[in-house]
């Protein structure tokens, strides 16, 4: 995967198929010490010690349909690639953590890419689970909900064309604000 | 420069659109829609998903067809991805592979619009690879 947005598409989406009410998605870009950190926090259902220690390996998955489970192992080796970090933290019946780090300067560390695509997409899940996303960089920061963008909507999806279409133009815009130059 | 916009503006918006909607939504259930899911799993959106489901929504909206489109789990059929399974209303679902950005287009150009099918349908019968 060759966007940080695609990576926190994929795995928010565990969190997603575990339950969770809120995922809070906090980026925070540190270019003076060389860190871009991407934590992803659910309060799904978790995940027992033996589980969150192979959630990593390529060849374990809670799947069925398929024996391999690729979202996080990929996350990991891109993660290390660029002399970063990876470390996941769960608890059965509260949630899990994700904590990644990534060399901000490295030549390898993957650009932000479409994140407005990948908040659309979550924010539309079938499970109604709501999204958090705070995006800090030295220049300011950016926050979306969808439980104030629902409150504001008031019942109406947040897939209608002219709402999507909206919503992506703003997310586009705030995080143009903010982010340094790629 | 345009002022960025914000949650204020959104309410707005959603004033205005809210009176086209409720034309729209009159008579409108789930089964006489046109359903389409996208695959997306790692697998899916390694093979550019998110590419195919942007396309498929903004085409769809642009050419002012009323559809459903959802992202769902992995169906299996890795090998063939970017997937979507596709429901005209009244109709048995079909599941389409290797579905890029062309392909969508000509989906849309001949499935959904001329109720032709077109190739790459993966069919009831293959197996998804741990079957």
């Amino acid at each position: 995967m060759n966007e940080l947005a695609l990576h926190v598409l994929d795995i928010a989406q565990n969190s997603i198929r575990a339950n969770a009410g809120l995922i809070e998605i906090l980026i925070t870009e540190k270019p003076d010490s060389n860190q871009y950190q991407i934590e992803i926090t659910d309060d799904g259902k978790g995940m027992n010690p033996q589980q969150a220690e192979q959630a990593a390996d390529p060849f374990f998955t809670s799947r069925t349909k398929r024996k391999v489970g690729l979202g996080l192992p990929l996350l990991k080796h891109n993660a290390e690639q660029t002399e970063g970090s990876f470390q996941l933290h769960s608890e059965e019946n509260k949630g899990t953590r994700l904590k990644v780090n990534f060399g901000f300067h490295h030549i390898d560390r993957p650009v932000l890419g479409d994140m407005a695509g990948t908040l659309l997409i979550l924010a539309a899940n079938e499970k109604e689970t709501d999204i958090r996303y705070l995006h800090q960089t030295p220049k300011g920061q950016f926050e979306f909900d969808t439980r104030e963008v629902k409150k504001e909507l008031d019942g109406m999806s947040l897939s209608t064309p002219e709402i999507r279409k909206f919503l992506n133009e703003m997310i586009r815009e705030n995080l143009e604000q903010i982010q340094i130059s790629e | 420069m345009n002022k960025i916009k914000s949650l204020a503006d959104l309410k707005k918006l959603k004033e205005e659109v809210q009176s086209k909607i409720k034309l729209r939504e009159k008579g409108d259930n789930p089964d006489n829609l046109i359903q389409i899911k996208v695959s997306m799993a790692t697998c899916g959106i390694a093979s550019g998903a998110k590419d195919t489901m942007n396309h498929l929504i903004e085409e769809l909206d642009h050419q002012g067809i009323d559809a459903l489109i959802t992202q769902t789990g992995c169906m299996g059929f890795c090998y063939a991805e970017p997937t979507i399974e596709l429901t005209m209303p009244g109709k048995q679902p079909v599941i389409y592979g290797y579905v890029d950005k062309s392909k969508a287009q000509e989906i849309i150009d001949k499935h959904i619009k001329l109720n032709e099918l077109v190739d790459g349908i993966i069919p009831v019968s293959y197996k998804t690879i741990d079957e």
